[in-house]
């Protein structure tokens, strides 16, 4: 009972929240809309004994995908009201489209069968007293070792790719050179000088600089000093 | 766990994924002049795999069935393993010129190698996605990699978008088959297709599954991206695209057809005729007015997949043969002809278009020779190769009573020799334009292996026909 009643409660608020990610003028607001739906959804994973399939929902599409689109509708201002301008003209073709899709869905249904062979090949056996994450994990660094590691063989295509599309040597950005930074000497940079009191001030000459930059500084500014 | 795991089927691939992730490490640490050390390693480290590759022992299955090694996969991934290996030859010099030599090149052709590789050895459904995902995502960067090159990147682009349509279009008929058969796995879904009439769904799933894989082979009505793609990308890339990953989608076709979709031969036939005919047709008629070298080449890789299907029709050991034969040849002479667009290099830059050719027979005899040589195989002349491989994949169609395909096969390659024959023309009877600069050793040994492959085949051709015979007798018979 409490669980039909809850599934009801999520199904409801999933669809509501489906539809105003469609509806919703603002697109910020849209994809703070899709947030729920995934939440929704995976609560209803979790109706369905599915927990690591929910919190996998949770994690990655909360988590990297939705934010990912909210930092991408935030940075990109896109205006959607304008790419929504001919929706009432193409309507009609639309609406034409999607009652084809539907009939052929229907017609898919009513001659819907399985092969012969297909019950006997989808009777897996579950293993008792495993739970679905132990059971999945099980299942996926023995059976599946092969397509796990090569799937991250992809990923890790994927990074190379993002790396060598995007990456640029830029010139002249100031970088960090910490071996530089510790080869500093004191005597490079400081220089003491003993002051007479009330003789004033004096221009002390710059000592030998380490970096050519600051080199030409000393010598453009203070014309004074020299080396 | 010998019987379940028995990676040591997958050592080819193993070695070939751990030297990659190695020579990744040694180009970020060595950054400077990483490209010098890498690319040839990488040469090396494809050539020790296709040793590997050769010695392993078949027919193995392994990874509880998901990974299948018999005789097809092995000539299949030796021819993949070659033509990536001249490939990669083919852009050390181009790089350097181009301003391109980045330590990744080689790298992801490395892993593209990889995923050919998994596809071609693949017994499921999941691990031919995986395998393929694997080398299409690795060919996109390649054909962008020339990022501050607009058309460069409009083709790595039209190619992940179109590309990522193909795989969804693939993974859908993969998901209603496995909806309809129970399983993913090749022998379930040949017993659940063979145990009775063939569910709808399973048709549906396998015309999903040929349309996505048509797609990778660039077959008509799926060319579209091809002249794009091979236009926009960068000399060595078009190389590597027109052999390998073609090879390597045309065997995995063969395998899907002919092992889980065998008993539905009736089903598959008419799709692949129709492809082959269309293919044939559009290679021959629109290559007529490119001026481009780089798109008339796209133009004749559809008309050869068209030929290499018409063997695939036919089916039977003679027809698989047939299409492993004309795979093989096309693989020597495209990449030798590729040398040659390679060597098209003139002060200030690349030249791409045929007239750029001009006199070619005065300033580089030898290049010229070479080039006519490959343009005569391609149209089918007879004593050269490609005359043998469009004869093989002829007759395995009459034999299999397929007599209108190889009409228009034939009729198709009479127009397809005009601009193959035109090209010839330009290089021996046009007045010369200017020399191109010094042929690259590299270049020159893919183009010279290439060339006297092609106008020697003729004199020993008894190697490579035992061993094609030996593959599709191992597809039919597991």
């Amino acid at each position: 009972m409490i669980v039909t009643l809850a599934f009801y409660a999520f199904a409801a608020v999933l669809i509501a929240a489906a539809a105003m990610v469609v509806l919703a003028r603002n697109p910020v607001h849209a994809v703070l809309y899709l947030i729920l739906a995934f939440f929704n959804a995976a609560a209803l994973f979790l109706l369905a004994g599915a927990e690591f399939l929910a919190m996998i929902l949770v994690i990655v599409y909360v988590g990297a995908v939705a934010v990912l689109f909210l930092f991408v509708v935030m940075m990109l201002d896109v205006n959607f009201a304008e790419l929504r301008e001919g929706f009432v003209r193409y309507l009609p073709i639309g609406a034409v489209v999607g009652v084809i899709l539907a009939a052929e869905l229907l017609f898919l249904a009513s001659v819907w069968s399985l092969s012969a062979e297909a019950p006997r090949l989808l009777a897996e056996p579950v293993p008792a007293g495993v739970d679905n994450t132990t059971a999945l994990g099980l299942i996926l660094y023995t059976d599946y070792f092969y397509l796990f590691q090569a799937s991250g063989v992809i990923l890790l295509v994927a990074m190379i790719g993002a790396i060598v599309l995007t990456l640029r040597d830029r010139p002249g950005v100031k970088r960090q050179d910490v071996a530089a930074q510790t080869a500093r000497r004191v005597e490079d940079t400081l220089a003491l000088v003993k002051m007479k009191p009330g003789s004033g001030m004096i221009v002390v000459p710059k000592p030998e600089a380490s970096r050519g930059e600051e080199r030409e500084r000393a010598v453009e500014h203070t014309p004074h000093g020299g080396h | 766990m010998e019987g379940i795991l028995n990676w040591h089927a997958a050592l080819p691939e193993l070695v070939l994924a751990l030297a990659a992730m190695a020579l990744l490490m040694l180009g970020v640490f060595l950054r400077r002049g990483a490209t010098d050390i890498v690319s040839p390693l990488s040469v090396g480290t494809l050539a020790l795999t296709a040793v590997l590759v050769l010695g392993s022992d078949r027919p193995r299955v392994a990874f509880g069935g998901l990974f299948l090694v018999d005789d097809f996969a092995v000539f299949v991934k030796t021819a993949v393993l070659g033509a990536a290996a001249f490939a990669l030859v083919l852009s050390l010099e181009w790089n350097r010129r181009e301003r391109i030599e980045r330590f990744e090149y080689p790298i992801l052709v490395l892993f593209a190698a990889l995923g050919m590789l998994m596809m071609v050895s693949a017994n499921d459904l999941m691990s031919l996605y995986v395998g393929l995902e694997l080398s299409s995502l690795s060919l996109y960067v390649l054909a962008a990699v020339r990022r501050d090159d607009l058309r460069a990147s409009e083709a790595g682009l039209k190619y992940f978008v179109l590309g990522a349509l193909a795989s969804a279009m693939m993974l859908y008929g993969m998901s209603l088959t496995y909806g309809f058969a129970g399983t993913t796995r090749y022998e379930g879904i040949a017993s659940a297709i063979g145990a009775g009439p063939m569910a709808i769904g399973l048709v549906v799933g396998l015309c999903f599954v040929a349309a996505g894989l048509a797609f990778k082979v660039s077959a008509v009505p799926f060319h579209m991206w091809t002249p794009d793609v091979y236009e926009g990308a960068p000399t060595p890339v078009t190389a590597f695209f027109s052999v390998a990953p073609k090879f390597a989608a045309i065997a995995v076709l063969m395998r899907v057809l002919a092992g889980p979709f065998g008993a539905a031969v009736a089903q598959w036939t008419q799709i692949i005729v129709l492809l082959a005919i269309a293919s044939m047709l559009v290679g021959a008629f629109a290559a007529l007015r490119q001026v481009n070298i780089k798109r008339l080449m796209a133009y004749s890789s559809i008309g050869h997949v068209g030929y290499a299907l018409i063997g695939l029709a036919a089916g039977g050991e003679e027809g698989l043969r047939s299409v492993l034969l004309y795979m093989t040849i096309y693989v020597v002479m495209n990449l030798g002809v590729f040398g040659c667009i390679v060597a098209m290099h003139r002060q200030g830059g690349a030249c791409e278009r045929i007239e750029d050719l001009a006199g070619l027979s005065e300033t580089a005899p030898g290049l010229a020779l070479a080039m006519a040589v490959l343009m005569f195989a391609m149209a089918g002349i007879p004593p050269l190769a490609g005359f043998f491989a469009k004869l093989w994949v002829f007759l395995a169609a009459i034999e299999a009573g397929l007599w209108p395909l190889a009409v228009v096969g034939v009729l198709a390659s009479v127009v397809s020799a005009f601009y193959y024959l035109r090209i010839v023309k330009v290089m021996y009877f046009d007045k010369p334009v200017g020399a191109f600069e010094a042929l690259h050793g590299g270049v020159a040994v893919v183009v010279a292996f290439s060339s006297i492959l092609t106008a020697g085949f003729v004199l020993l051709p008894s190697p490579l026909l035992m061993a094609a015979g030996g593959a599709a007798r191992s597809l039919l018979v597991p």
